[in-house]
């Protein structure tokens, strides 16, 4: 009865491409150096020093097909190399064997289908990873519905990485007959990981905005690193032994907050559980405070603090009683910092001029690891429309 | 106690969400500030390869837009 006096929303005459067409393309380059003293690789003492370049390209391209569903095409391409002192020490007499450098490539195409009648978008994508001693092959299926009043959104994505790891060991440690010029035959064996990601954001009011995420992660295989070396108190050597299975369930919370016209706090916590005894809590606070309407500058600060795994003990110190043991550090106990700033440029006429080139933001942060590590990475963005 | 302080943590950020849910409906028009792009509800673009150095640097991942585990050479 009263649909007669209702207002009908206009109809949407505005041009929908039904060929493919480009949306935008981000490149993102990045260099990081990190230096420490307690590589895995040669049991937990000696060098960590790293330097990894990583270059990620991606393209969006869209369509609108004949029911007027937003179709998406996302392209992304990374490559990463990197030099590791520690890498190098898998051969210990070697001061510059294959392993001191690699580079990594991975290339991903994600494929959606959005239905904004019906606020819903479903997705799947693919994508492969390939390095020296590392091969990857994942796929992911997603799913989004939005409310009602277009203000809250739930997500549900799986995914499945099924990879492979090249028995790589310790020069010591190898059979006999299996020396480091074999590179190219060495066995491999499994290491499969499934996930659910599940998240629902919620536009709270004009400047606030909540997002409530929940991963549940499964692992399973071969979960060491087999060039991890673990020297034990009787001073003989091992590799690496670690469970075949691992359950990891993060939570996190995201709360954006719109100050006045100029100032934004981006903050985040994440509390991390793991069956194998790693507990950890992760708070990022970032500010982008805009110097003008297309100049922002972005301090932030992240604090992050973990328990050890159960299977971790330094140098010299996991015994023959012991069924599992690394001395990697990564899974000790220690807190880390990591600060930084980030400045970002989107002016409408294109950075420096270049109408193609809609934005570019450059980002440095310096992290500290209370088990000595330090690190920098200076980050690039460009992005093309 | 892990176990409960998940479930605290889960209940907990379900109220949070739930007591803002039926808050305000924002309309299309006047989310000029949420969709501004540094309000996105997740990492950026830029971020991404801080969160796969911390990926390979921590015990912890996941629950950030990312990977939780697997693709990679790190746990």
């Amino acid at each position: 009865m009263f649909a007669g006096f209702g207002q009908k929303a206009p109809a949407d005459t505005s041009y929908k491409s039904r060929k493919l067409t480009f949306e935008e393309a981000n490149l993102v380059s990045s260099y990081y150096n990190q230096d420490g003293n307690n590589s895995a690789v040669t049991g937990g003492v000696g060098t960590e020093k790293l330097t990894d370049i990583a270059n990620v390209i991606d393209v969006k391209l869209h369509k609108w097909d004949r029911k007027n569903r937003k179709q998406s095409l996302d392209v992304e391409i990374g490559i990463d190399h990197y030099t590791s002192a520690s890498s190098d020490k898998v051969d210990l007499k070697n001061n510059s064997s294959a392993s001191h450098a690699d580079t990594r490539i991975y290339p991903s195409v994600n494929w959606s289908r959005e239905n904004e009648n019906k606020g819903s978008t479903i997705g799947v994508g693919v994508s492969l990873s390939s390095e020296f001693d590392y091969r990857s092959i994942g796929v992911n299926a997603s799913f989004s519905q939005k409310t009602k009043d277009r203000n809250g959104e739930f997500t549900a994505k799986v995914q499945a990485y099924l990879d492979q790891v090249s028995l790589i060991l310790p020069i010591e440690l190898r059979p006999p007959g299996q020396s480091s010029t074999d590179e190219n035959n060495y066995p491999k064996t499994a290491r499969n990981s499934f996930s659910g990601s599940f998240s629902y954001t919620q536009v709270i009011n004009q400047r606030l905005q909540l997002g409530l995420l929940l991963d549940v992660i499964y692992q399973q295989g071969y979960l060491s690193l087999p060039f991890h070396r673990v020297y034990f108190t009787n001073g003989s050597v091992h590799q690496e032994n670690l469970p075949d299975t691992r359950i990891k369930i993060p939570i996190g919370l995201r709360a954006n907050y719109f100050i006045g016209d100029k100032i934004i706090l981006r903050s985040y916590y994440r509390y991390y559980h793991d069956d194998w005894g790693v507990n950890a809590h992760t708070f990022n606070l970032e500010v982008p405070v805009k110097v003008t309407p297309f100049l922002s500058i972005s301090p932030f600060y992240r604090y992050y603090s973990q328990t050890a795994a159960k299977y971790f003990a330094p140098y010299q110190i996991h015994t023959v009683t012991d069924q599992f043991y690394t001395s990697n550090y990564d899974v000790s106990k220690f807190n880390s910092n990591f600060y930084g700033a980030g400045f970002r440029i989107a002016p409408p006429k294109g950075v420096f001029g270049m109408q193609h080139l809609n934005m570019l933001e450059l980002r440095y942060g310096r992290y500290t690891r209370t088990t000595g590590l330090n690190s920098n990475i200076i980050s690039l963005n460009l992005k093309f429309k | 106690m892990n176990k409960v302080t998940i479930k605290n943590f889960v209940m907990a950020s379900i109220a949070i969400l739930a007591c803002f849910c039926s808050c305000t409906t924002v309309k299309e028009y006047q989310k000029n500030r949420i969709n501004d792009a540094e309000m996105v509800v997740g990492p950026r673009k830029i971020e991404k390869t801080e969160v796969s150095f911390q990926t390979y640097r921590e015990g912890a991942s996941g629950a950030n837009g990312g990977k939780g585990g697997g693709g990679c050479g790190c746990n």
